[in-house]
């Protein structure tokens, strides 16, 4: 053979070699409900994929399915996966996750956007998973939040949670409220609203109870978020949210993070995973990037006025 | 498709045919168009879960579920019995409260039983060390049970009192005439139904891992769907078909799904089920007309 066609050889070798260790990789998706938020965690687990040189239909089989919100479709799009067996699963969303690992017993399985890992009995071990699952928590650090309205409202001693009774993460969040909110002296006043409908009498129930009222990441309050500030600003009672998209509409400040970072710190794990990592070996991770909002034109409205120290601390101020 | 998709499809069909079996119970044998079954299936689940965490045996735990689903259906049946509430109405109030009180019976809102105890843990243990994997091991169950239930069903319904009952919903003037007491049998009959959808919801609770307050939704329409679909292919003539007709028809409803989730061929989505159901149902309840008119003469 002459040295030609030895360094042809050779040059097609390096020319395939990226593409022979990353072809042949496939990653399915299942979700719960399309829902902006959830949406975005998709988005992101893609473009991290994509920026670490998985490109879906090019070098990477993507498959992605919705339940609608029905738990029998997600029932059966998780043994649709199962079945496959592809390279990873994500699972966006409790009830998603909760159907993958009960059928996927050995294809790794990274959640996301499951707020109580532990208490969906996903994993038994934040730091050392096992098993084939490992993810990332969207817990928001209730404990800041709580520190949050004290140092926007020093002189507050009730605050008022409005959250849907029937999702399982907001009931998490109002356990944690209950256990972080007296050591910042605050007392818990709980209103309940299944529906979206039912959120202005929700928060209507706090005015004269309550000096500031507290949105967890409710689904439901946070869909009917202008109910809220509404009756925030007739009643001078001020509004602090969980999520920062919730203060573009009208909340004082939240202190919190997006889905798509969300999204893309959960592609970082599948990352991992597609290049050889066990999941079970993988920490499951919570939230590490949170920014800080403020609506100081809304807070006037409520009958705030914030410190400029806060103002100089946010990562955006939305002025309406 | 795979083998555990199939597999897979076959289980869901298997629990939806105990569904489809409750709402044949009274949409056809009472004519008692019945919503309970939205808030008695997740009942089924909620009170099931919360026996198996608290360390119940899951048999009893599961046994609980039905008692929980008779007694939805008796407040259903007495709200049109005794209060004269229009039936549909009626089940549609017990169908909205259940969704406080499977809230209530949980505790909260989803209770996860990966990893506990269930009807399914020994079989699959069984099924391990004869090397069956435990996609094969639990629609084997399922069978088992469907076909237990259906027998009993049809064993009753050609007893005297299922005699009684179906009279009533052929008739009740006449029925009342011959001395039957309708009330009582509209009671028995959406205790049963109830009973029948509370251990679907118990059943498929254990086997996808968790108790959610949401998974009603939709059960009355994919049931509905099962029935008018099974009849459709197995005309309904006895009490036998009638059943069998249930069950092959929730199976096939289920397999559709598989079907329409693994032929990327015909772009069909998960997100599509929906309109998907729609129009299998409405072609099930159009096509035998002009099939069947024909065919008779």
């Amino acid at each position: 053979m002459s040295t030609t066609s030895h360094s042809y050889l050779l040059t097609a070798l390096l020319i395939l070699m990226p593409v022979v260790t990353l072809a042949d990789k496939s990653v399915a998706i299942t979700q719960i409900v399309e829902h902006p938020a959830l949406d975005a965690v998709r988005q992101g687990v893609q473009d991290e994929l994509a920026a670490q040189g998985y490109r879906a239909g090019e070098n990477l089989d993507w498959s992605f399915e919705s339940a609608q919100g029905n738990t029998a479709t997600a029932a059966q799009i998780a043994k649709k996966f199962a079945g496959q067996e592809p390279d990873v699963i994500v699972a966006i969303a409790t009830p998603s996750a909760q159907t993958m690992a009960a059928v996927a017993r050995y294809t790794p399985i990274v959640f996301s956007a499951v707020t109580d890992p532990v208490g969906a009995k996903l994993v038994t071990n934040l730091q050392k998973p096992g098993r084939n699952i490992t993810g990332v928590s969207d817990l928001t650090p209730i404990d800041r939040h709580m520190a949050l309205i004290k140092r926007i409202l020093p002189g507050a001693n009730s605050v008022g949670v409005i959250y849907n009774p029937g999702e399982a993460n907001s009931v998490t969040l109002v356990e944690l409220v209950k256990k972080h909110a007296p050591q910042q002296g605050l007392q818990v006043v709980e209103a309940g609203a299944s529906k979206s409908s039912e959120v202005l009498s929700a928060a209507r129930s706090l005015v004269g109870k309550v000096d500031v009222i507290y949105v967890p990441t409710d689904n439901t309050i946070v869909s009917a978020f202008s109910a809220v500030v509404k009756v925030g600003q007739s009643a001078d009672l001020p509004v602090i949210a969980a999520d920062t998209d919730s203060v573009r509409q009208g909340a004082i400040a939240a202190l919190g993070f997006n889905y798509y970072d969300l999204g893309r710190q959960t592609g970082k794990i599948v990352v991992q995973i597609l290049n050889g990592a066990e999941a079970g070996d993988i920490a499951v991770q919570s939230v590490d990037k949170l920014e800080l909002f403020v609506n100081p034109g809304s807070a006037l409205k409520m009958g705030v006025t914030l410190d400029n120290s806060l103002i100089m601390e946010a990562k955006e101020v939305v002025s309406e | 498709m795979s083998l555990i998709a199939f597999l897979g499809a076959i289980e869901s069909g298997l629990i939806y045919a105990l569904v489809a079996l409750g709402i044949y119970l009274s949409f056809r044998v009472l004519e008692f168009p019945d919503l309970t079954v939205d808030g008695s299936f997740p009942l089924g689940a909620a009170v099931s879960a919360t026996f198996i965490v608290s360390g119940w045996n899951p048999w009893l735990a599961t046994a609980f579920a039905m008692i929980a689903g008779a007694l939805a259906g008796v407040v259903t049946g007495w709200l049109n019995v005794q209060l004269k509430i229009l039936h549909l109405l009626a089940s549609i109030l017990t169908m909205i409260a259940l969704y406080s009180i499977n809230l209530r019976i949980m505790g909260r809102p989803n209770i996860a039983l990966l990893g506990e105890t269930t009807l399914l843990t020994p079989v699959e243990n069984a099924g391990d060390s004869w090397g069956i994997p435990f996609y094969v091991s639990t629609p084997l169950v399922f069978f088992i049970l469907v076909v237990l239930s259906s027998l009993l069903l049809i064993r009753f319904l050609n007893s005297e009192t299922g005699l009684a009952m179906r009279a009533t919903g052929a008739n009740p003037r006449m029925a009342r005439a011959q001395g039957v007491k309708t009330g009582w049998m509209i009671l028995t009959g959406m205790a049963l139904s109830n009973a029948l959808v509370a251990l679907a919801g118990s059943l498929f609770a254990q086997s996808q891992g968790s108790a959610d307050v949401t998974m009603g939704v939709g059960v009355i329409v994919i049931g509905l769907a099962s029935v008018i679909g099974g009849e459709a292919l197995i005309s309904p003539s006895t009490v036998l078909k009638a059943v069998l007709a249930c069950i092959v028809g929730a199976i096939l409803y289920r397999l559709a799904i598989a079907f329409a989730l693994n032929l990327d061929v015909l772009g069909l989505k998960a997100q599509d089920l929906n309109l998907v159901t729609s129009i299998l149902v409405m072609i099930a309840i159009v096509l035998p007309r002009y099939q069947f008119r024909k065919a008779r003469p």
